[in-house]
């Protein structure tokens, strides 16, 4: 893709430096001072791994740097108290109920809005900015009197995706990524005679197969670590996703258990790993420029 | 994006009109196409929208469902009981608590981290990634992190020894909404600072070839050809973080165990969600609902205009 920034290639200090000596000094600040910042951001998660895996809550400065008395027995203590394995097949399907139809539609309406002129158009792009500017949890009172109390959809996998089932900052992702795409192509594809279906499946598509990627991590974080709205939609333990059977043991049963920071602290470590290893692996799709294309302007 | 909005409009008009067969527009199919999604946002944005403004105005309760109920209208008695209700006028105060440690710090802190960020080559994907992994994962598998960091005896208590506060920081009214903002900055930065990378790439690189034969020191080139550079993405990061405050929900409900000691971390969500559900009074959480929509409007209108008149 001709995009601007890409982190791994792009050289900005290339340029002659008239006094080494003070460029250098600063060079090195930045460093420390950027790997100061990475250090607060990664010390918890690396705590989350080490709390989890104590016998006992050890908070001294010296229990983050642990010896021993290391032990699995957190993640059994929390398996015990919430199905795990369940509960993170409810988050799969609420998540992968909401990519999908943020896939199946939201690239139907990015390709439409950037590239077909129809009636209506402008009026949708404006709502569309303005969806992602009002969020859904000022209308939790309506959209929770429509979904549970008029449709009865309470404690189901549908009501739980429906508010969600399409990423409006995914549709404009996809709809910056079509905008980028050469006219000429699909002139020439029209020309050839070629419906708007088959230009977007053969000819589009194959060239935003990065934004896809993108918009699919972009569209994994809301539902996947949704609490809201699965809280008040789901009663039954059955159907819970793994954020709100985590929360709830947190502040409900915790007291209960042996070591409750350790079996709270192996439920964060389950609920973060598959978002954490999703965005350390596909890295190179998560960068400024797929996002940053609504601030380029 | 406002330049966007104006491509969208270029090509149509004059055709549709010198066409009266074009009444669809160029390509018809877009409506088939859009319409999906465009279903989908008037059933989660627009129809909710006017249900809750049409709820706010009227005595609204849960019936069971098919009962035909009657719901008088009330004019504006929801409003004035919201306003009115010192919890609600507690949470709107906590959410200006709230934003006024989370804005600043983080447009300070991340535009700092992008521009350092934007001139190292080593380690860069290490940084980001670092810095971003707090932003793409749960609130609530993060939260009990810190819960275990800042509870009563946790680590940072520990280290802070006799300088430690009392009650501890969770649990002390002055202390737990800027916990909350604390940790809403920690968690959201790294997506900011992604926003600021993206756009430090659009400012001219003579603008700072021009600084520094002029001999401003970095700190000078900082303030006066980054800061300038970079004014869109900052209305963008304001409007952003303001939204994110108009949200808050799950991080005060957990990480202060509902709403803090007295209430002082409740958020207007939180209380939309009481009233409203626990409480069964949701034409009185729609009202909150509505106030909210109008107030993120507000804000995101005045900051604009703000931010983008030089």
């Amino acid at each position: 893709m001709a995009l601007t920034e890409t982190p791994t290639t792009d050289v900005a200090v290339a340029e002659p430096e008239k006094k080494p000596g003070r460029k250098a000094v600063g060079h090195w600040l930045s460093l420390v001072v950027l790997f100061l910042g990475a250090l607060v951001f990664l010390f918890p998660f690396y705590y989350m791994i080490v709390g989890s895996l104590q016998e006992e809550p050890d908070t001294s400065l010296r229990g983050a740097v642990p010896t021993g008395g290391l032990t699995l027995d957190n993640y059994s203590q929390i398996n015990e108290r919430v199905d795990l394995v369940r509960s993170l097949v409810n988050s799969g399907i609420f998540t992968g109920g909401v990519i999908l139809g943020t896939v199946v539609f939201g690239i139907l309406a990015g390709y439409a809005l950037a590239r077909l002129h129809f009636r209506g158009r402008s009026t949708l792009f404006a709502v569309m900015l303005l969806v992602q500017i009002v969020p859904f949890q000022l209308l939790i009172i309506p959209i929770y009197v429509m979904i549970v109390r008029t449709y009865g959809l309470a404690d189901s996998y549908l009501g739980m995706i429906l508010p969600f089932a399409i990423n409006s900052t995914a549709v404009f992702v996809f709809r910056q990524f079509f905008l980028q795409l050469p006219e000429e192509l699909f002139s020439a594809a029209r020309l050839d005679g070629a419906n708007e279906l088959r230009i977007l499946w053969s000819v589009a598509l194959p060239l935003v197969k990065p934004a896809i990627l993108t918009a699919i991590l972009l569209t994994f974080i809301g539902p996947w670590n949704e609490f809201l709205w699965p809280f008040l939609v789901t009663k039954d333990t059955e159907l819970q996703p793994l954020a709100v059977t985590l929360a709830n043991y947190i502040s409900n049963v915790a007291g209960r258990a042996t070591n409750p920071y350790g079996a709270i602290l192996a439920g964060a470590v389950v609920l973060a790993a598959p978002a954490v290893a999703l965005f350390v692996a596909f890295q190179k799709h998560f960068t400024a420029s797929n996002l940053g294309s609504g601030v380029k302007g | 994006m406002t330049s966007e909005t104006k491509v969208v409009d270029k090509p149509r008009p004059a055709v549709a009109r010198r066409r009266p067969g074009r009444l669809l527009g160029l390509q018809p199919l877009g409506i088939v196409f859009a319409a999906p999604y465009a279903v989908f946002l008037a059933a989660v944005f627009a129809y909710p929208l006017g249900l809750a403004v049409w709820i706010s105005f009227h005595d609204y309760f849960f019936a069971a469902p098919g009962a035909q109920v009657a719901r008088p209208f009330v004019g504006l008695e929801n409003y004035k009981t919201v306003l009115s209700d010192p919890a609600v006028r507690r949470s709107f105060l906590n959410v200006g608590k709230f934003l006024v440690i989370n804005v600043p710090l983080t447009v300070v802190l991340s535009l700092v981290l992008a521009s350092m960020l934007n001139t190292v080559l080593r380690a860069r994907a290490f940084l980001r990634v670092s810095y971003y992994i707090p932003y793409v994962t749960a609130s609530v598998a993060l939260v009990a992190v810190w819960l275990f960091l800042f509870g009563m005896d946790g680590m940072v208590n520990q280290l802070l020894g006799p300088l430690a506060p009392d009650p501890s920081w969770l649990v002390n009214s002055g202390l737990a909404m800027p916990v909350v903002a604390l940790f809403v900055t920690w968690k959201q930065l790294g997506f900011f600072i992604l926003l600021y990378l993206a756009a430090l790439q659009n400012v001219p690189k003579e603008l700072y070839e021009a600084a520094s034969v002029d001999g401003a020191t970095s700190y000078r080139a900082f303030m006066n050809v980054t800061v300038p550079g970079v004014r869109p993405a900052t209305v963008l990061v304001v409007i952003l973080a303001t939204i994110t405050g108009a949200n808050l929900f799950t991080e005060p409900y957990l990480l202060t165990n509902g709403g803090g000691p007295d209430g002082a971390s409740t958020s207007p969500v939180f209380v939309m969600y009481q009233k409203g559900i626990e409480q069964g009074t949701p034409d009185v959480a729609a009202a909150i609902g509505v106030i909210l929509v109008i107030a993120v409007l507000l804000i995101s209108l005045i900051n604009r205009r703000l931010l983008e008149s030089d």
